[in-house]
């Protein structure tokens, strides 16, 4: 346990914590202490444990193994009410607000105080909700809707709602990713102001600068098991990554290496280009280039703006300014259509958004082409050979082109997303994580897919939040915090902490 | 019948089952009407003859017209509520442009023929475009703004006419409402062509298989680089001008035109659509299963006139067969759902 030298026992303490889902285990004996007054960082790659051990503690799994104490009492939540009742509240990345109730309402959400006629007693619960809020540092009039406040704004009142409702431990879930740095400083005040109170919080980031800064302590998930816990002032930015990722990183950089050294080609022709592209508050100033067959990658944590960015390049966001410049002619994408035209193709990160899972493969697959078959009219047996050539190159199984999609394999559908965008090639084509979810084999399929496109001289932006994406695809890679460009890898040997650390 | 339909499997009883049931919402629909038409037949001597065949085909004419145009609709999941009223502002406005007698007192603005076909068919347009234009642009959900859409058709129709009734339509109109190429009226044969190129716009053309794209999925369409707004603004304009037409044609079938004279075409041509079996939540369905519907409704109204029933009773049942159409139409989804997802 390591921790626990403390006479009083520890406010929360997990034990041997089990947890697996249909047989794949996401937590292994894991142990955990927090105690009263601390700010604990929990640190770790997607998929590492972090969120399972939360939902854990907030009492969304209730089928675990291993034990959980407050106060040295062992108890079991069955919901997440049982566990606020117990003091533990939760803030989540997306927050639970309701933006056109005012701040008071939200506050009281649920328990509103009321007259002895039975309405809403609006004049105590303003009241009441200025004071409260007040105490926190927190000034704002409550009779405003909380939508018209800055984020960083509600996330404090969101906080400050939980701690009404009797948290005693808050955890917070990446709850700077959208914030600016005045709006981290005042809530890193806040939080410090409530651990000198007494309150406890547990905090989940992958902005390692942010959780240093502010924890006691830090504690490192890799795989689905605990790794360390450490006072975060002995601990370096350079060995929390080393602990995330693991011993083997060097293997890692060995495998790529070999294709990895950057290579961007400057003779070939610019395809795409942006020039202080921005959009509200997902991401602004980008800036960028990408030549005839070359990989640029784009990496960033969620939340990053990359996935807007990727949706503007395809006329699905329309972008506040900066301008946009594709194949030398510069657009206003107006509309996907518009962008197809334009000549860029994207593929989603999410499978429900691209295909359409009644339908047969075949007509998946042309959706992208009909106009190119004929005008008005459709052309089925073309549209069945183009689709039946597809499946045999890329080695979709089944392959039987009239079978509905929704009967394939995850791996399978996302190649046959692909493959709408391969009979014509387009000069730029955008893709959104896509190896996300994908076992080992799938994933090398799409990198020979990606391989021989470039080849073929397509422009390819690969957007992603999993390094091992972005390093295996790319000839270039930017990296994107908090919607900008925080750092250009070109013409290099890159590694996953360097990227990391970059973020 | 168009059968669109899922592959999932042949050979094992398994595979039969799952065929029938991805083909739910097309073998209900038709069974229920061959049901009806035993049932009549044997209830009512009169009801089997070669005339009422004509009859019930008669009957269900004008809402064939509106049901093509709304079957594209509910195929992109939208829903238009103003065919009725547009059918009827249309067939009011032709009669505004129409001579009529000097007993009709309707401040009106006689032209040719022609001209107040063309105007009628003009303002049809114009409607379906306010439709297209607020749903599409102004992100109006469809329900809403076809709403809004039913009373300005209405308010039209009383501006023009001012709780008068108008007689007079161009030849050609009345021609095609009232009379009849040999045994076949003409009613028949117009409902015929819009069906059947209805048919085919949505099965042989690009945009046909936009419809069912977009209604299948509508982001993956956005996301494969369909123009998504244009094809919903086109569904909403075919819709009005279906019903534009429909309300000329039926405004020389009735032999007036006055207000609220279509107002049970509204319920008539929606339930045509969703008892056939075109999917509420859209993508399946076609103008095959419109037929069917069409047909169901058709025997059902008629048949209840040949058995002498109360004709209080003949309302509630024909709203007791709407909802048994659409807890099929739901429940036929549901299975389809299930049985199209991962094999892993």
């Amino acid at each position: 346990m390591g921790v626990g030298t403390e006479a009083a026992p520890p406010l929360l303490e997990l034990a041997g914590i089990n947890k697996s889902f249909g047989g794949v285990a996401a937590l292994r004996e894991v142990d955990f202490t927090l105690r009263a007054g601390e700010i604990h960082g929990l640190v770790g790659e997607n998929g590492a444990g972090k969120s399972t051990l939360m939902k854990i503690i907030a009492g969304v799994h209730a089928d675990y193994g291993g034990t959980l104490r407050i106060d040295g009492q062992p108890l079991r939540f069955r919901s997440a009410r049982d566990a606020l009742r117990a003091g533990i509240g939760m803030v989540h990345q997306e927050l639970s607000i309701v933006p056109d109730l005012t701040v008071a309402e939200n506050v009281f959400l649920g328990s509103q105080p009321i007259t002895r006629f039975g309405v809403v007693d609006w004049r105590r619960m303003n009241a009441r909700a200025a004071e409260l809020l007040r105490d926190l540092g927190i000034d704002v009039d409550p009779r405003v809707p909380i939508g018209s406040l800055p984020i960083g704004l509600q996330q404090l009142i969101e906080i400050a709602r939980v701690l009404f409702s009797g948290a005693r431990i808050i955890i917070l879930d990446e709850p700077t990713s959208a914030l600016s740095p005045p709006e981290i400083e005042r809530l890193f005040g806040l939080l410090r102001g409530l651990r000198a109170s007494g309150r406890s919080m547990i905090f989940i980031s992958h902005f390692l600068d942010d959780i240093l800064n502010v924890s006691d302590t830090v504690t490192i998930f890799r795989n689905g098991r605990k790794i360390v816990t450490a006072a975060a002032s002995d601990a370096s930015k350079g060995w929390v990554i080393e602990n995330m990722i693991g011993k083997g990183h060097e293997d890692l950089e060995e495998s790529y290496t070999s294709d990895m050294m950057l290579d961007s080609k400057p003779d070939a022709a610019v395809v795409l280009e942006t020039s202080g592209l921005r959009h509200g508050r997902a991401f602004r100033d980008v800036s960028l280039r990408v030549r005839a067959g070359e990989v640029l990658g784009i990496y960033g944590f969620m939340g990053s703006g990359q996935l807007e960015l990727a949706r503007a390049l395809f006329g699905k966001l329309r972008p506040d300014g900066g301008t946009l410049t594709i194949g030398g002619r510069q657009v206003t994408l107006n509309g996907t259509a518009a962008a197809k035209r334009a000549g860029v193709a994207f593929v989603p990160e999410s499978r429900r958004s691209m295909l359409f899972s009644h339908e047969p493969i075949y007509k998946n697959m042309s959706i992208s082409i009909l106009d190119r078959l004929h005008p008005v009219l459709l052309r089925p047996a073309a549209e069945r050979s183009l689709a039946e050539r597809h499946v045999v190159s890329l080695g979709i199984r089944p392959p039987r082109v009239d079978q509905a999609l929704g009967t394939l394999s995850g791996g399978n559908q996302q190649k046959v997303g692909l493959a709408k965008w391969l009979t014509y090639l387009p000069k730029v084509l955008v893709l959104s994580e896509p190896t996300r979810g994908m076992d080992v084999g799938a994933k090398e399929d799409v990198v020979k897919i990606v391989r021989s496109l470039r080849e073929q001289g397509v422009g390819i932006v690969v957007v992603s939040s999993e390094p091992e994406t972005v390093l295996s695809l790319s000839d270039r890679i930017l990296v994107m915090r908090k919607g900008e460009i925080a750092r250009e890898f070109a013409s290099e040997t890159v590694s996953k902490d360097r990227l990391l650390d970059a973020a | 019948m168009s059968a669109r339909v899922t592959e999932t499997g042949r050979g094992a009883s398994p595979a039969v089952m799952n065929w029938l049931r991805g083909r739910l919402s097309n073998i209900a629909p038709f069974l229920t009407l061959l049901f009806l038409i035993v049932f009549f037949s044997i209830a009512s001597p009169s009801f089997a003859t070669l005339g009422n065949v004509g009859n019930i085909l008669n009957q269900i004419s004008i809402t064939a017209i509106m049901a093509v145009g709304l079957t594209y609709v509910i195929l992109c999941a939208e829903i238009d509520l103003s065919v009725a009223s547009v059918a009827n502002a249309t067939g009011i406005v032709l009669a505004y442009f129409t001579l009529q007698d000097s007993y009709a007192n309707i401040a009106n603005v006689p032209v040719d023929g022609w001209a107040a076909i063309l105007l009628a068919l003009a303002s049809c347009f114009a409607l379906g475009a306010v439709n297209a234009f607020g749903v599409t642009r102004i992100g109006i959900p469809s329900f809403i703004m076809t709403l809004a859409m039913l009373q300005i058709g209405a308010g039209i129709c009383a501006m023009l006419v001012r709780g008068q009734i108008a007689y007079n339509v161009p030849p050609l109109i009345a021609t095609l409402g009232q009379k009849a190429l040999g045994p076949i009226p003409y009613v028949v044969i117009v409902a015929a062509v819009f069906l059947l190129v209805g048919h085919l716009v949505l099965t042989y053309t690009r945009f046909g298989r936009y419809v069912y794209m977009v209604g299948g999925n509508r982001e993956a369409a956005e996301y494969s680089g369909v123009n998504v707004k244009l094809v919903l603004a086109s569904v909403m304009i075919i819709s009005a001008v279906c019903s534009g037409t429909a309300g000329m044609v039926g405004v020389a079938y009735f032999g007036s035109a006055q207000q609220n004279e279509f107002d049970s075409y509204l319920l008539d041509s929606i339930s045509a659509v969703v008892v056939g079996g075109t999917s509420l939540f859209g993508g399946r369905g076609g103008i095959g299963n419109t037929i069917v519907g069409l047909l169901v409704l058709g025997v059902l109204n008629n048949g209840l006139d040949h058995i002498n029933i109360d004709s209080f009773l003949k309302i509630l049942i024909r709203g007791l067969i709407l909802l048994a159409a659409l807890i099929i139409n739901i429940y036929a989804q549901r299975l389809r759902s299930a049985q199209s997802a991962p094999a892993h």
